[in-house]
Protein backbone atom coordinates (compact mmCIF):
# COMPACT_ATOMS: atom_id res chain seq x y z
CA UNK A 1 0.00 0.00 0.00
CA UNK A 2 1.47 3.33 -1.02
CA UNK A 3 1.51 6.45 1.11
CA UNK A 4 -0.82 8.17 -1.34
CA UNK A 5 -3.43 5.43 -1.02
CA UNK A 6 -3.20 5.56 2.76
CA UNK A 7 -3.52 9.34 2.71
CA UNK A 8 -6.70 9.13 0.65
CA UNK A 9 -8.07 6.38 2.89
CA UNK A 10 -7.45 8.27 6.10
CA UNK A 11 -8.89 11.54 4.89
CA UNK A 12 -11.74 10.44 2.68
CA UNK A 13 -12.59 6.87 1.73
CA UNK A 14 -11.94 5.32 5.15
CA UNK A 15 -12.18 8.39 7.37
CA UNK A 16 -12.44 7.30 11.02
CA UNK A 17 -15.44 9.46 11.93
CA UNK A 18 -17.31 9.88 8.68
CA UNK A 19 -16.95 6.41 7.16
CA UNK A 20 -15.96 4.02 9.96
CA UNK A 21 -18.29 6.00 12.24
CA UNK A 22 -16.26 5.60 15.41
CA UNK A 23 -14.92 8.04 17.97
CA UNK A 24 -17.92 10.32 17.91
CA UNK A 25 -18.18 11.32 21.57
CA UNK A 26 -15.26 13.71 21.55
CA UNK A 27 -16.07 14.86 18.03
CA UNK A 28 -19.32 16.32 19.24
CA UNK A 29 -18.30 17.33 22.72
CA UNK A 30 -15.22 19.46 22.24
CA UNK A 31 -15.74 21.13 18.87
CA UNK A 32 -16.88 24.42 20.32
CA UNK A 33 -13.70 26.34 19.54
CA UNK A 34 -10.95 25.90 16.99
CA UNK A 35 -8.36 25.70 19.78
CA UNK A 36 -10.09 22.70 21.37
CA UNK A 37 -10.69 20.98 18.06
CA UNK A 38 -7.14 21.24 16.75
CA UNK A 39 -5.69 20.44 20.17
CA UNK A 40 -7.80 17.30 20.51
CA UNK A 41 -7.10 16.24 16.92
CA UNK A 42 -3.34 16.56 17.34
CA UNK A 43 -3.40 14.75 20.70
CA UNK A 44 -5.23 11.84 19.10
CA UNK A 45 -2.85 11.92 16.13
CA UNK A 46 0.19 11.65 18.41
CA UNK A 47 -1.30 8.93 20.60
CA UNK A 48 -2.57 6.97 17.60
CA UNK A 49 0.80 7.07 15.85
CA UNK A 50 2.73 6.00 18.96
CA UNK A 51 0.29 3.19 19.74
CA UNK A 52 0.27 1.99 16.14
CA UNK A 53 4.06 1.80 16.06
CA UNK A 54 4.37 -0.01 19.40
CA UNK A 55 1.55 -2.46 18.77
CA UNK A 56 2.79 -3.23 15.29
CA UNK A 57 6.30 -3.76 16.62
CA UNK A 58 5.18 -6.27 19.25
CA UNK A 59 2.44 -7.84 17.14
CA UNK A 60 4.26 -11.16 16.79
CA UNK A 61 4.74 -11.75 20.52
CA UNK A 62 1.23 -10.79 21.64
CA UNK A 63 -0.82 -13.88 22.56
CA UNK A 64 -4.08 -13.71 20.67
CA UNK A 65 -6.34 -14.34 23.68
CA UNK A 66 -5.24 -11.33 25.71
CA UNK A 67 -4.48 -8.93 22.88
CA UNK A 68 -7.22 -6.47 23.82
CA UNK A 69 -5.90 -6.13 27.36
CA UNK A 70 -2.42 -5.47 26.00
CA UNK A 71 -3.71 -2.89 23.51
CA UNK A 72 -5.57 -1.10 26.29
CA UNK A 73 -2.50 -0.97 28.51
CA UNK A 74 -0.33 0.42 25.71
CA UNK A 75 -2.96 3.01 24.82
CA UNK A 76 -3.54 3.99 28.44
CA UNK A 77 0.21 4.47 28.88
CA UNK A 78 0.51 6.88 25.96
CA UNK A 79 -2.68 8.71 26.92
CA UNK A 80 -1.29 9.28 30.41
CA UNK A 81 1.95 10.64 28.93
CA UNK A 82 0.10 13.07 26.66
CA UNK A 83 -2.25 14.05 29.48
CA UNK A 84 0.64 14.92 31.80
CA UNK A 85 2.54 16.77 29.05
CA UNK A 86 -0.53 18.87 28.26
CA UNK A 87 -1.08 19.62 31.94
CA UNK A 88 2.50 20.80 32.22
CA UNK A 89 2.95 22.78 29.01
CA UNK A 90 -0.52 23.71 27.66
CA UNK A 91 -2.67 23.88 30.81
CA UNK A 92 -5.35 25.90 28.99
CA UNK A 93 -5.98 23.01 26.60
CA UNK A 94 -5.92 20.43 29.35
CA UNK A 95 -8.48 22.48 31.28
CA UNK A 96 -10.90 23.01 28.43
CA UNK A 97 -10.79 19.41 27.18
CA UNK A 98 -11.10 18.13 30.74
CA UNK A 99 -12.18 14.55 31.03
CA UNK A 100 -11.96 13.99 27.27
CA UNK A 101 -8.17 13.65 27.28
CA UNK A 102 -8.11 10.58 29.58
CA UNK A 103 -11.13 9.32 27.67
CA UNK A 104 -9.00 8.93 24.55
CA UNK A 105 -8.20 5.52 26.11
CA UNK A 106 -11.63 4.26 25.18
CA UNK A 107 -11.75 6.15 21.89
CA UNK A 108 -12.66 3.42 19.43
CA UNK A 109 -10.41 4.91 16.74
CA UNK A 110 -7.23 3.81 18.47
CA UNK A 111 -8.33 0.35 19.53
CA UNK A 112 -10.05 -0.09 16.18
CA UNK A 113 -6.90 0.69 14.20
CA UNK A 114 -4.86 -1.58 16.47
CA UNK A 115 -7.29 -4.42 15.88
CA UNK A 116 -7.91 -3.86 12.19
CA UNK A 117 -4.55 -2.66 10.91
CA UNK A 118 -1.52 -2.84 13.22
CA UNK A 119 -1.99 -6.49 14.03
CA UNK A 120 -1.30 -7.46 10.45
CA UNK A 121 1.06 -4.81 9.12
CA UNK A 122 4.72 -3.87 9.59
CA UNK A 123 5.86 -0.84 11.59
CA UNK A 124 6.35 1.53 8.65
CA UNK A 125 2.85 1.06 7.31
CA UNK A 126 1.36 1.29 10.81
CA UNK A 127 3.23 4.55 11.41
CA UNK A 128 1.85 6.11 8.23
CA UNK A 129 -1.60 4.76 9.03
CA UNK A 130 -1.48 6.49 12.42
CA UNK A 131 -0.49 9.81 10.86
CA UNK A 132 -3.10 9.74 8.12
CA UNK A 133 -5.97 8.41 10.24
CA UNK A 134 -5.07 11.04 12.83
CA UNK A 135 -5.11 13.70 10.13
CA UNK A 136 -8.50 12.47 8.96
CA UNK A 137 -9.81 12.79 12.51
CA UNK A 138 -8.30 16.26 12.90
CA UNK A 139 -9.85 17.32 9.59
CA UNK A 140 -13.32 16.30 10.77
CA UNK A 141 -12.85 18.15 14.06
CA UNK A 142 -11.65 21.20 12.11
CA UNK A 143 -14.73 21.18 9.86
CA UNK A 144 -17.04 20.73 12.85
CA UNK A 145 -15.40 23.65 14.67
CA UNK A 146 -15.53 25.78 11.54
CA UNK A 147 -19.27 25.25 11.07
CA UNK A 148 -20.26 25.47 14.72
CA UNK A 149 -18.15 28.54 15.44
CA UNK A 150 -19.04 30.44 12.30
CA UNK A 151 -22.78 29.80 12.34
CA UNK A 152 -23.06 29.80 16.13
CA UNK A 153 -20.95 32.78 17.12
CA UNK A 154 -19.93 34.38 13.84
CA UNK A 155 -16.26 33.90 14.62
CA UNK A 156 -13.33 31.95 13.24
CA UNK A 157 -10.39 30.29 14.99
CA UNK A 158 -11.45 30.74 18.63
CA UNK A 159 -8.51 30.47 21.02
CA UNK A 160 -5.98 30.38 18.18
CA UNK A 161 -6.34 33.65 16.27
CA UNK A 162 -6.66 37.11 17.75
CA UNK A 163 -5.93 35.88 21.28
CA UNK A 164 -6.02 38.12 24.33
CA UNK A 165 -2.45 39.35 25.01
CA UNK A 166 -1.12 36.59 22.80
CA UNK A 167 -2.01 33.90 25.35
CA UNK A 168 -3.09 30.80 23.46
CA UNK A 169 -6.53 29.45 24.36
CA UNK A 170 -8.14 32.80 25.15
CA UNK A 171 -10.49 35.01 23.19
CA UNK A 172 -13.13 34.22 20.62
CA UNK A 173 -11.04 34.43 17.47
CA UNK A 174 -11.70 36.71 14.53
CA UNK A 175 -15.25 38.04 14.59
CA UNK A 176 -16.74 37.83 11.10
CA UNK A 177 -20.23 39.02 11.98
CA UNK A 178 -21.58 40.14 15.37
CA UNK A 179 -22.17 37.19 17.65
CA UNK A 180 -25.76 38.29 18.39
CA UNK A 181 -26.71 37.28 14.87
CA UNK A 182 -25.36 33.74 15.26
CA UNK A 183 -27.57 30.69 15.78
CA UNK A 184 -26.27 30.15 19.30
CA UNK A 185 -28.00 26.75 19.42
CA UNK A 186 -25.10 25.37 17.39
CA UNK A 187 -22.69 26.06 20.23
CA UNK A 188 -24.84 23.97 22.61
CA UNK A 189 -24.82 20.13 22.76
CA UNK A 190 -27.74 20.07 20.29
CA UNK A 191 -25.53 21.72 17.71
CA UNK A 192 -22.95 18.95 18.05
CA UNK A 193 -25.48 16.24 17.24
CA UNK A 194 -27.10 18.05 14.34
CA UNK A 195 -23.88 19.32 12.75
CA UNK A 196 -22.30 15.86 12.82
CA UNK A 197 -25.50 14.32 11.47
CA UNK A 198 -25.52 16.73 8.54
CA UNK A 199 -21.81 16.21 7.82
CA UNK A 200 -22.33 12.43 7.83
CA UNK A 201 -25.24 12.82 5.43
CA UNK A 202 -23.19 15.06 3.14
CA UNK A 203 -20.39 12.50 3.16
CA UNK A 204 -22.83 9.66 2.36
CA UNK A 205 -24.19 11.70 -0.52
CA UNK A 206 -20.76 12.51 -1.91
CA UNK A 207 -19.54 8.90 -1.65
CA UNK A 208 -22.67 7.60 -3.33
CA UNK A 209 -22.41 10.15 -6.14
CA UNK A 210 -18.75 9.30 -6.78
CA UNK A 211 -19.57 5.59 -6.87
CA UNK A 212 -22.39 6.13 -9.33
CA UNK A 213 -20.06 8.16 -11.52
CA UNK A 214 -17.45 5.42 -11.40
CA UNK A 215 -19.99 2.78 -12.34
CA UNK A 216 -21.29 4.91 -15.19
CA UNK A 217 -17.76 5.39 -16.47
CA UNK A 218 -17.05 1.66 -16.30
CA UNK A 219 -20.29 0.91 -18.10
CA UNK A 220 -19.45 3.44 -20.80
CA UNK A 221 -16.01 1.87 -21.25
CA UNK A 222 -17.51 -1.58 -21.59
CA UNK A 223 -20.00 -0.41 -24.17
CA UNK A 224 -17.24 1.43 -26.01
CA UNK A 225 -15.40 -1.83 -26.40
CA UNK B 1 -26.77 14.23 52.83
CA UNK B 2 -30.05 13.13 51.31
CA UNK B 3 -30.52 16.38 49.46
CA UNK B 4 -27.04 16.16 47.97
CA UNK B 5 -27.75 12.59 46.84
CA UNK B 6 -31.05 13.75 45.35
CA UNK B 7 -29.36 16.56 43.48
CA UNK B 8 -26.67 14.18 42.20
CA UNK B 9 -29.30 11.72 40.98
CA UNK B 10 -31.52 14.26 39.29
CA UNK B 11 -28.46 15.91 37.82
CA UNK B 12 -27.22 12.65 36.35
CA UNK B 13 -30.59 11.57 34.97
CA UNK B 14 -32.06 14.80 33.67
CA UNK B 15 -30.00 17.97 33.94
CA UNK B 16 -26.55 16.73 32.98
CA UNK B 17 -27.63 13.58 31.18
CA UNK B 18 -24.56 11.59 30.16
CA UNK B 19 -25.63 11.38 26.54
CA UNK B 20 -27.49 14.56 25.88
CA UNK B 21 -25.31 17.08 27.61
CA UNK B 22 -21.98 15.40 28.33
CA UNK B 23 -21.56 13.34 25.15
CA UNK B 24 -20.36 10.23 26.95
CA UNK B 25 -21.26 6.84 25.52
CA UNK B 26 -22.36 7.99 22.08
CA UNK B 27 -21.09 4.87 20.27
CA UNK B 28 -23.40 2.36 22.00
CA UNK B 29 -26.10 5.02 22.04
CA UNK B 30 -26.09 5.01 18.24
CA UNK B 31 -25.03 1.40 17.68
CA UNK B 32 -27.54 -0.37 19.94
CA UNK B 33 -30.62 1.78 19.48
CA UNK B 34 -32.13 0.09 16.45
CA UNK B 35 -34.63 -1.89 18.50
CA UNK B 36 -36.22 -1.35 21.86
CA UNK B 37 -35.14 -4.77 23.25
CA UNK B 38 -31.47 -4.32 22.51
CA UNK B 39 -31.58 -0.76 23.76
CA UNK B 40 -33.11 -1.78 27.06
CA UNK B 41 -30.62 -4.65 27.45
CA UNK B 42 -27.68 -2.36 26.82
CA UNK B 43 -29.07 0.25 29.20
CA UNK B 44 -29.51 -2.26 32.02
CA UNK B 45 -26.02 -3.65 31.50
CA UNK B 46 -24.62 -0.13 31.64
CA UNK B 47 -26.41 0.67 34.93
CA UNK B 48 -25.00 -2.51 36.44
CA UNK B 49 -21.43 -1.95 35.31
CA UNK B 50 -21.38 1.78 36.05
CA UNK B 51 -22.55 1.24 39.62
CA UNK B 52 -20.02 -1.51 40.29
CA UNK B 53 -17.17 0.30 38.55
CA UNK B 54 -17.83 3.48 40.55
CA UNK B 55 -17.65 1.55 43.80
CA UNK B 56 -14.56 -0.42 42.85
CA UNK B 57 -12.63 2.49 41.41
CA UNK B 58 -13.40 4.65 44.43
CA UNK B 59 -11.82 1.98 46.63
CA UNK B 60 -8.81 1.61 44.37
CA UNK B 61 -8.29 5.34 44.22
CA UNK B 62 -8.78 6.02 47.91
CA UNK B 63 -7.03 2.98 49.38
CA UNK B 64 -4.27 2.21 46.89
CA UNK B 65 -3.47 5.06 44.52
CA UNK B 66 -3.78 7.95 46.99
CA UNK B 67 -1.74 6.48 49.90
CA UNK B 68 1.01 5.44 47.49
CA UNK B 69 0.92 8.83 45.74
CA UNK B 70 0.23 7.24 42.37
CA UNK B 71 -2.42 9.70 41.21
CA UNK B 72 -0.92 9.82 37.73
CA UNK B 73 -1.70 6.14 37.24
CA UNK B 74 -5.45 6.78 37.52
CA UNK B 75 -6.34 6.34 33.86
CA UNK B 76 -4.37 3.11 33.51
CA UNK B 77 -5.67 1.69 36.77
CA UNK B 78 -9.30 2.58 36.05
CA UNK B 79 -9.39 1.10 32.57
CA UNK B 80 -7.82 -2.11 33.83
CA UNK B 81 -10.34 -2.31 36.66
CA UNK B 82 -13.21 -1.76 34.25
CA UNK B 83 -11.95 -4.29 31.73
CA UNK B 84 -11.40 -6.99 34.32
CA UNK B 85 -14.67 -6.14 36.09
CA UNK B 86 -16.58 -6.64 32.85
CA UNK B 87 -14.80 -9.91 32.21
CA UNK B 88 -15.49 -11.05 35.75
CA UNK B 89 -19.17 -10.13 35.64
CA UNK B 90 -19.48 -12.01 32.39
CA UNK B 91 -18.00 -15.19 33.89
CA UNK B 92 -20.02 -14.83 37.08
CA UNK B 93 -23.32 -14.36 35.26
CA UNK B 94 -22.60 -17.24 32.91
CA UNK B 95 -22.12 -19.59 35.86
CA UNK B 96 -24.75 -18.44 38.31
CA UNK B 97 -27.45 -16.39 36.57
CA UNK B 98 -27.65 -17.81 33.05
CA UNK B 99 -30.98 -16.11 32.33
CA UNK B 100 -29.53 -12.66 33.00
CA UNK B 101 -26.41 -13.65 31.09
CA UNK B 102 -28.36 -14.52 27.98
CA UNK B 103 -30.23 -11.23 28.28
CA UNK B 104 -27.14 -9.06 28.68
CA UNK B 105 -24.64 -11.45 27.09
CA UNK B 106 -23.48 -9.75 23.96
CA UNK B 107 -23.63 -6.24 25.41
CA UNK B 108 -21.32 -6.88 28.31
CA UNK B 109 -17.99 -7.04 26.44
CA UNK B 110 -18.95 -3.92 24.47
CA UNK B 111 -19.22 -1.96 27.68
CA UNK B 112 -15.46 -1.99 28.27
CA UNK B 113 -15.04 0.57 25.51
CA UNK B 114 -18.09 2.57 26.52
CA UNK B 115 -16.71 5.95 27.46
CA UNK B 116 -19.60 6.58 29.83
CA UNK B 117 -18.18 4.01 32.24
CA UNK B 118 -14.65 5.41 32.30
CA UNK B 119 -16.19 8.87 32.20
CA UNK B 120 -18.28 8.39 35.32
CA UNK B 121 -15.31 7.05 37.23
CA UNK B 122 -13.10 9.96 36.21
CA UNK B 123 -15.85 12.45 37.05
CA UNK B 124 -16.27 10.85 40.49
CA UNK B 125 -12.60 11.50 41.16
CA UNK B 126 -12.72 14.98 39.65
CA UNK B 127 -15.70 16.00 41.80
CA UNK B 128 -14.13 14.21 44.81
CA UNK B 129 -17.33 12.39 45.68
CA UNK B 130 -17.34 10.11 48.71
CA UNK B 131 -18.17 6.41 48.44
CA UNK B 132 -21.97 6.67 48.59
CA UNK B 133 -22.07 9.67 46.29
CA UNK B 134 -19.87 7.85 43.77
CA UNK B 135 -22.09 4.79 43.72
CA UNK B 136 -25.24 6.88 43.45
CA UNK B 137 -23.72 8.94 40.65
CA UNK B 138 -22.70 5.77 38.82
CA UNK B 139 -26.12 4.13 39.08
CA UNK B 140 -28.13 7.24 38.26
CA UNK B 141 -25.78 8.05 35.40
CA UNK B 142 -26.59 4.58 34.08
CA UNK B 143 -30.30 5.27 34.51
CA UNK B 144 -29.83 8.47 32.51
CA UNK B 145 -28.18 6.41 29.79
CA UNK B 146 -31.06 3.91 29.84
CA UNK B 147 -33.61 6.72 29.53
CA UNK B 148 -31.73 8.28 26.64
CA UNK B 149 -31.15 5.07 24.68
CA UNK B 150 -34.77 3.91 25.14
CA UNK B 151 -36.09 7.27 23.98
CA UNK B 152 -33.92 7.14 20.86
CA UNK B 153 -34.83 3.51 20.17
CA UNK B 154 -38.55 4.23 20.34
CA UNK B 155 -38.15 7.13 17.92
CA UNK B 156 -35.91 5.16 15.56
CA UNK B 157 -38.42 2.30 15.36
CA UNK B 158 -40.92 4.80 13.98
CA UNK B 159 -38.40 6.57 11.77
CA UNK B 160 -37.77 3.37 9.84
CA UNK B 161 -41.10 3.85 8.11
CA UNK B 162 -40.64 7.56 7.54
CA UNK B 163 -39.65 9.12 4.28
CA UNK B 164 -36.40 11.00 4.75
CA UNK B 165 -33.58 11.90 2.33
CA UNK B 166 -31.57 8.88 1.30
CA UNK B 167 -28.27 10.47 2.28
CA UNK B 168 -29.37 10.53 5.94
CA UNK B 169 -29.62 6.75 6.14
CA UNK B 170 -28.03 5.06 9.15
CA UNK B 171 -26.23 7.08 11.79
CA UNK B 172 -26.92 10.48 10.25
CA UNK B 173 -30.67 10.44 10.90
CA UNK B 174 -30.06 8.91 14.35
CA UNK B 175 -27.71 11.79 15.18
CA UNK B 176 -30.21 14.41 14.09
CA UNK B 177 -32.91 12.65 16.12
CA UNK B 178 -30.56 12.53 19.09
CA UNK B 179 -29.99 16.25 18.62
CA UNK B 180 -33.71 16.96 18.82
CA UNK B 181 -34.01 14.81 21.96
CA UNK B 182 -31.10 16.70 23.44
CA UNK B 183 -32.93 19.94 22.61
CA UNK B 184 -35.84 18.66 24.68
CA UNK B 185 -33.51 17.77 27.54
CA UNK B 186 -32.10 21.30 27.43
CA UNK B 187 -35.33 22.31 29.11
CA UNK B 188 -33.95 20.81 32.33
CA UNK B 189 -30.73 22.82 32.23
CA UNK B 190 -30.45 25.55 34.77
CA UNK B 191 -32.63 23.63 37.21
CA UNK B 192 -31.04 23.66 40.64
CA UNK B 193 -31.89 21.47 43.60
CA UNK B 194 -30.54 22.07 47.06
Amino acid sequence: MTAKQQFKEGLITNNPVLVQQIGMCATMAITTSMFNGIGMGLSVLIILTCCNVVISAIRKIIPNEIRLAIFVVVIAGFVTIVDLVLQAYIPALSESLGVFIPLIVVNCIIIGRAEAFCQKNPVGLAFRDGIFQGLGYTAVLFIMCLIREFLGKGSFGGGLLNTIDGVIGTGNGVQIFPSEFGASILTLPVGGFITLGCILAAMNYALRKSEEKKEARERAEKEGK
Amino acid sequence: MLTSLLSISLGAILINNFIFSQFLGICPFLGCSNKMDTAAGMGLAVIFVMGLASALCWMINEWILMPLDLGFMQTVAYILVIASLVQFIEMFLKKSVPSLYSALGIYLPLITTNCAVLGVVLLNTQNSYNFIESVVYGITGGIGFLVAICLLASVREKIEFADYPKAFEGFAIALVTGGLLSLAFMGFSGMKIF
